[in-house]
Order: structure tokens, then C-alpha cells, then sequence
């Protein structure tokens, strides 16, 4: 482990004494020199420099050095202002994970003007929301937000860092994750503390047909991706309390290499996103026409559902793409999931086969879907479907 | 325009079952396809040589027979492939995956670099985005379509969020990671196929490639895999048939009454 820097080739740009965060670089004579107790290895500098005259080695963590990393973290992901439901989701796992170890939840808050957010985390159990705060990460961008990360993460060493894997979160946890060279587990649904103190993180693999166990023994933080929806964030406490430490990230304009040009929202009017859904109501190609979706929605509508589609209905347009449910659509995990003539293709059901409790509505008895149904129907769902909605209502108005 | 396409072989994951006993994967007569994503990469990098020149190289690093994976892509039109094969890389996590592949494209020129959004056996996402760091290139992850500007140095891509998409500019070299939408892939044909395997195939071992042991495959990998396991079957899920419509309505929604889940 260590900092390599090779002065041949250094042709002193001064770009890296800019870029650094720690104020480890110095100018020295017409290269530069490096304070090594300053330096905390996040590769600002190595990533700057045009000559590639910086390295740095990064591997292992010695067995004795494990115990320097301490407190668990959850990056908590903004958007339009507000967090994420995913980051009450992961705060709460985050509180359980660190009692277990006996330390610190640390909400890290990156954004621009997100300050008021800062106590929603430590109402939901965090001991310290970490804010950075700057108008350069009003949009989220993979640079911005990546130097933000390792600033944090490099000097204050965690033992675990969790990110909910969304969209951004699945792009920037692996970014990190290489410029520190640690190991990442993508996409989980179970995490825990084994009698080592070594976060388990399970995630399912081949579309949902196993689930793996992984571990990362000799690098530190452990990180993971975690799925939305899969743990339940507990009552919010506004008696809890902790402490918010702004930090100032220092970035230089040309460090952030892509430009957002325009957020384009595709969130139909009045459409319920089913990542954020408690429950899910999912037509697939057994819905027949578009005019029949009616049906999927008035169910949806009592119970305060999203509906989704299978790919083939999405690519006929019938529902828009953010509410296709599967491989190349949107993993879920809601507590309540119905397939109403879906098939259960392999492709579908890795992208919902964590769901809680699944209720299967179709007429081929041998279609794959019931193999993994808590609840499975044989029937036409132009006659099931009206008769559940009956109930419900029936139900409802008993209540 | 120089691109490179890495591509990766996978099991037809609809086609592989589970051992109930062992809880393992049967592998064993399961057909290898390329990553289905990767498609769409490989497809895209072919359009925009064909309008702004250059060339396209796919690579892989795997056994010897995902070689049929390269074929596939050569077929599909790319120019030139690498392999990188070795028994030292077995064993890979995403890191070591993401480090050897990037070790090869260091040694290359290129404009692009597009991977598939993510492999479909490991669903990770993640090589791209590592091997763009490992680069030190910026990425734009899930494109489902992309421009070239008229200076020719910037890319316009539209990158898939959570609620629609952003259009997103860089300057080029940049990685892309390529998602449904973002073209449709063609078959080869005869042509092509017949083609594919004159094509240039370049093999490369560990020694060649010039990296230490100890950064590649299992060992180079900060993960482990404790244990695989079956996910847990529902237990005596029901099922209802010749119940009439009315009938299995009331005892579902019994059922999610009493669940709590309405
Ligand atoms: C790389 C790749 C990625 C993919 N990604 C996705 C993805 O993200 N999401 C996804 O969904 N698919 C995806 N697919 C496609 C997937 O393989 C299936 O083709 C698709 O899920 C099938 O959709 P379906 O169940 O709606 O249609 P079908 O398979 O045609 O099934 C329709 C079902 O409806 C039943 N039915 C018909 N009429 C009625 C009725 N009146 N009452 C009750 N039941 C009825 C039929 O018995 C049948 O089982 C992907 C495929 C590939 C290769
Ligand atoms: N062994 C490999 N060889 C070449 N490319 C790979 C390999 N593994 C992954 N990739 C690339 O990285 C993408 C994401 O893979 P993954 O992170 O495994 O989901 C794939 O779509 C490929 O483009």
C-alpha cells in the first residue's frame, strides 16, 4: 500500500495540489512533494494527472489493521430535493448491522441544498449525518460524486458502506469501489454480522435460481448495493438525536467530465413507480389488449397499487418503460406482488422474486409463475380479476 | 471511430436448473449465448463504424470456448477480437475481471469503450463502470441512445434513471454501458458466420498481458463466495384449480386478510 509517484515523468502542471483535498501536495521546485501523514490514499491526484506520474497501490488490509475500520454508512441518495425511500430503508438496516457491532450509522448526505434532510436521517436512527453541500452536486454525476465518496471515506475509514441500487447507486458504488480496488456485492436482498464481525451479504444470482453468500475478508470498507424495498424502515423517532459535520469537498470543474443536459422525466401523470410501491399489480401478455388494462388499474387503484408490465406489453407500448417489471426493466421487492397473465419467464421473475407474499392469476396451470406463487389462481382473469375486485370492496366497506 | 466491445459468454440462465438436493446449478447441457446486453454493444459500435470509420475490437476474457462468444460478435461484424484465457483467471470477481480487462485496454487506442449493462448471470453492472475507472475515463452508464456531436469529440447519450432519462454530454474517450432501447441487434447471417472465423482472433495469457498473479482471478479477488444456496421455496404455496372464479376471488382475498397485506 502506498503512494507511488514518479518525478520523471512529473512535468509539474500543478494540477494535483488543486485537486487534493487533504492538502497533502505541495509545490517543490518545478515538481511536487507529498506529505505522507496527510495523505489518505483517494487517488484524486492519480486521476488528475495528465503523465500518469502518480500511482497508487491499494490492496489488502492487514488482519490487525481490520479493527482501525469502524461504523456503518449509507450513502443516502436525493432526488428533486428528497431522499430516496431506499435511504430510510438502508439507515434502519444500517442501525441494526452497527448495534450488532456495537458502532456508529453514519448517513453520508451529498447535494445541493439539502441541509432540512439531515434530520430525517437521524430521526430514522443515524448517530451523524456526514453533509457535503455545493452546487456542483445538484445533478448527480459519476466524477462529482465518486471524489466525494473517497474524500469521505478514505480519512474516516468505515467498516461497511451501503448504497441503495438504483440507478445512481449501481453507477457509483462500483466507481469507488475500483479507485480504492475494494470488493462490491451488487444488488442484495439479506445482509448480517457473522461471529467475525464480517458483513454476510446474500444476493440472488442466475435470474433468482440461487442465492450466493459473500463476504469480503482482506479489503475495508465492505460495500454493497442494496435493493430497494427489501428491508422496511422502522417509525421515524423525532426524539432520537446526532450530530450533522458539514465537510467541504474541494472538485475542480474539469474533474467532472460529464455534463446533464437535460432530466427528462417519463413518470406518466398520476402512475404509481413500482420500485416505490408496497404493492404491485403486473399485467402480462394475457391482458390481450390495451383497451383491457382498465382492469389491472381499478385494482390497483383499491389498494393503492402501481401497475406494471411484462416486457412484451411494455415494448407494445402499452405501458411506459419505467413500469416494465424484470431483467431489462425494474427490479422489485413490494410486499404484495400479482401477476395477472404473466407467464413467469426467468427474465421476469429475477425482477420480482423477492417480492413477499406473489399472487399468480393464470389460465395454463403448467405456466412457470406458479412454481414460485404464494397464492396461484388457474383461471381467466376477465373473470377472476372483477371477482377480487368485488371482494375487496366488499371487504373494505365491512372494515 | 475506434471502439472496443467487451463481451461476455453466459449460460441461457432459462435454461439452467437448480440440483433440489444439492442446491447447486446443473450447468451441464446448457446452452452459451452471448450476454444478451452485450448485443446491443456490439451492435452499436458497429453502426457508428460503419458511418464514421475506424474499427471495432471485441474482447472477452474467459475458457477457451468462449471463444464462440467472439465469433458471435465477429460475426455480427466486429473486425478483430482478444481473448483473454488463462487458467490464472479463473475465478474472477468483478474487480479482477474489471482489472484484467482494463490491463489489455491500456496497451490499445480507442474512442469507446461499450460494455453491456450488465452480464445475466451475475446481474452485477459492475465490470463497466470499474474497468471506466481502472481507465480513468469518465462512463455513462444505461444509454439507450446515443449521438455522436457534429465535432465528433463528444458523445450525447441518453442514460436511463430511475423516473426517465438525462441527455448526457462527454468528451470522448468515454465507457458506455448499452441497454434495451438502445438499438436492435442484428442476426448474423450466412455471410457473416462464414466470415467470423478468418477473422483476426488474438489470444493472450497472464504472462503476456504482464500482470502479477496475485491481481488476477480468485486470487486477485477482494470477494468470496461463502456458499451458494436454493432460495427459499414458499412453502406450500396454494394453488386453485377448477375453483370457480367467484369462489377462489373470496378465498384469496381471505388469504391476504389475514396476511395483513390489504
Ligand atoms: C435479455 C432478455 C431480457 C428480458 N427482460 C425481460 C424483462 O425485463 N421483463 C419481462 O417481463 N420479460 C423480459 N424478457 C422476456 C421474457 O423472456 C418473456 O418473453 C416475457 O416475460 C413474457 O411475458 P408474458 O408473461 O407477459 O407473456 P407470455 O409468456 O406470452 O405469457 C402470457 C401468459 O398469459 C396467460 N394468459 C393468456 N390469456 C389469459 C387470460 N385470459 N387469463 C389468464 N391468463 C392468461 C397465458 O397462459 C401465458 O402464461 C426478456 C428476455 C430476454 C431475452
Ligand atoms: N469476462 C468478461 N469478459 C469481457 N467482458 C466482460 C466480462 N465480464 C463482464 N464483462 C462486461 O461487463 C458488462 C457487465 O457485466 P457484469 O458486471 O458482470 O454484470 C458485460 O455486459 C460485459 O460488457
Amino acid at each position: 500500500m502506498g503512494l507511488i509517484y514518479d518525478k520523471e515523468k512529473c512535468t509539474g502542471c500543478m494540477l494535483c495540489p488543486k485537486v487534493c483535498n487533504f492538502g497533502a501536495i505541495e509545490k517543490d521546485g518545478d515538481k511536487v512533494k507529498f506529505d505522507l501523514d496527510k495523505c489518505v490514499l483517494c487517488g484524486s491526484c492519480e486521476e488528475i494527472c495528465p503523465e500518469d506520474a502518480i500511482g497508487i497501490e491499494r490492496k489488502t488490509v492487514d488482519k490487525e489493521k481490520i479493527a482501525e475500520y469502524k461504523d456503518v454508512w449509507v450513502w443516502c441518495e436525493t432526488a428533486e430535493g428528497k431522499l430516496r425511500g431506499v435511504a430510510f430503508e438502508l439507515v434502519t438496516k444500517a442501525r441494526e448491522l452497527a448495534d450488532k457491532l456495537g458502532e456508529n450509522v453514519i448517513a453520508v448526505l451529498i447535494g445541493h441544498e439539502v441541509e432540512h434532510l439531515a434530520e430525517f436521517l437521524i430521526h430514522q436512527g443515524a448517530d451523524r449525518v456526514l453533509l457535503v453541500d455545493d452546487k456542483i452536486f445538484a445533478d448527480y454525476t459519476t466524477d462529482a460524486y465518486t471524489i466525494a465518496m473517497v474524500t469521505l471515506i478514505a480519512p474516516r475509514k468505515p467498516s461497511i458502506v451501503l448504497y441503495g441500487a438504483t440507478n445512481n447507486g449501481r453507477d457509483l458504488a462500483p466507481r469507488v469501489a475500483a479507485r480504492m480496488a475494494l470488493g462490491l456485492t451488487a444488488d442484495c436482498t439479506g445482509l448480517d454480522i457473522d461471529d467475525e464481525r464480517q458483513l454476510v451479504q446474500t444476493r440472488p444470482a442466475f435470474g433468482g435460481n440461487i442465492m450466493a453468500e459473500i463476504l469480503c475478508p482482506y479489503t475495508r470498507p465492505q460495500m454493497a448495493t442494496v435493493r430497494p424495498n427489501v428491508f422496511k424502515p422502522s417509525d421515524r423517532d423525532t426524539s432520537c438525536t446526532g450530530d450533522i459535520e458539514k465537510v467541504e469537498v474541494k472538485i475542480g470543474a474539469n474533474q467532472v467530465r460529464t455534463r446533464v443536459l437535460e432530466h427528462v422525466k417519463e413518470v406518466v401523470e398520476g402512475m404509481k413507480s413500482v420500485e416505490e410501491a408496497d404493492i404491485v399489480v403486473c399485467s402480462g401478455r394475457g391482458i390481450k389488449d390495451p383497451s383491457n388494462l382498465t382492469l389491472p388499474q381499478e385494482l390497483a387503484d383499491l389498494l393503492n397499487a402501481a401497475v406494471g408490465g411484462s416486457r412484451p406489453i411494455v415494448d407494445a407500448g402499452w405501458l411506459p418503460p419505467t413500469q416494465q417489471v424484470g431483467q431489462s426493466g425494474r427490479t422489485i421487492s413490494p410486499s404484495l406482488y400479482f401477476a395477472l397473465g404473466i407467464s413467469g419467464a426467468i427474465q421476469h421473475c429475477s425482477g420480482m422474486s423477492s417480492s413477499e407474499i406473489i399472487i399468480a392469476i393464470n389460465k395454463d396451470p403448467e405456466a412457470p409463475i406458479f412454481e414460485i406463487a404464494d397464492f396461484g389462481i388457474v383461471g381467466d382473469i376477465f373473470e377472476v380479476v372483477p371477482a377480487i375486485i368485488e371482494e375487496i370492496k366488499k371487504l373494505q366497506s365491512d372494515r | 471511430m475506434k471502439i472496443i466491445v467487451p463481451v461476455k459468454q453466459v449460460p441461457e440462465v432459462a435454461e439452467v436448473k437448480v440440483n433440489e438436493e444439492t442446491g447447486t446449478l446443473i450447468r451441464d447441457g446448457v446452452p452459451s449465448i452471448l450476454n444478451p446486453f452485450d448485443e446491443y454493444a456490439v451492435e452499436e459500435a458497429i453502426k457508428l463504424r460503419d458511418h464514421y470509420g475506424g474499427e471495432v475490437v471485441v474482447m472477452t476474457m474467459g475458457p477457451p470456448q468462449a471463444k464462440e462468444a467472439l465469433w458471435k460478435a465477429l460475426a455480427m461484424g466486429g473486425d478483430r477480437a482478444i481473448h483473454l484465457t488463462d487458467r490464472i483467471f479463473a475465478g474472477a470477481d468483478t474487480w479482477a475481471t474489471a482489472y484484467t480487462l482494463a490491463r489489455q485496454i491500456k496497451k490499445m487506442e480507442y474512442d469507446l469503450v461499450i460494455c453491456g449493462k450488465q452480464a445475466i448471470d451475475g446481474d452485477t453492472a459492475q465490470v463497466g463502470p470499474e474497468i471506466a475507472e481502472l481507465l480513468g475515463i469518465p462512463q455513462i452508464c444505461y444509454v439507450r441512445h446515443l449521438e455522436i456531436d457534429e465535432d465528433g469529440k463528444h458523445v450525447i447519450a441518453h442514460r436511463e434513471t430511475d423516473d426517465g432519462y438525462d441527455v448526457i454530454k462527454a468528451k470522448m474517450p468515454v465507457l458506455l454501458t448499452a441497454t434495451k432501447g438502445l438499438n436492435e441487434p442484428r442476426l448474423p447471417n450466412i455471410m457473416g458466420i462464414m466470415k467470423a472465423k478468418k477473422k483476426p482472433l488474438e489470444e493472450i495469457d497472464a504472462a503476456t498481458l504482464g500482470v502479477p498473479e496475485d491481481d488476477l482471478g480468485l486470487k486477485g479477488s477482494p470477494t468470496t463466495v461463502r456458499k451458494v444456496f436454493p432460495p427459499e421455496r414458499k412453502s406450500g404455496g396454494i394453488k386453485l384449480q377448477d375453483v370457480d372464479a367467484k369462489e377462489a376471488a373470496r378465498q384469496l382475498v381471505e388469504f391476504l386478510a389475514k396476511k395483513g397485506a390489504i
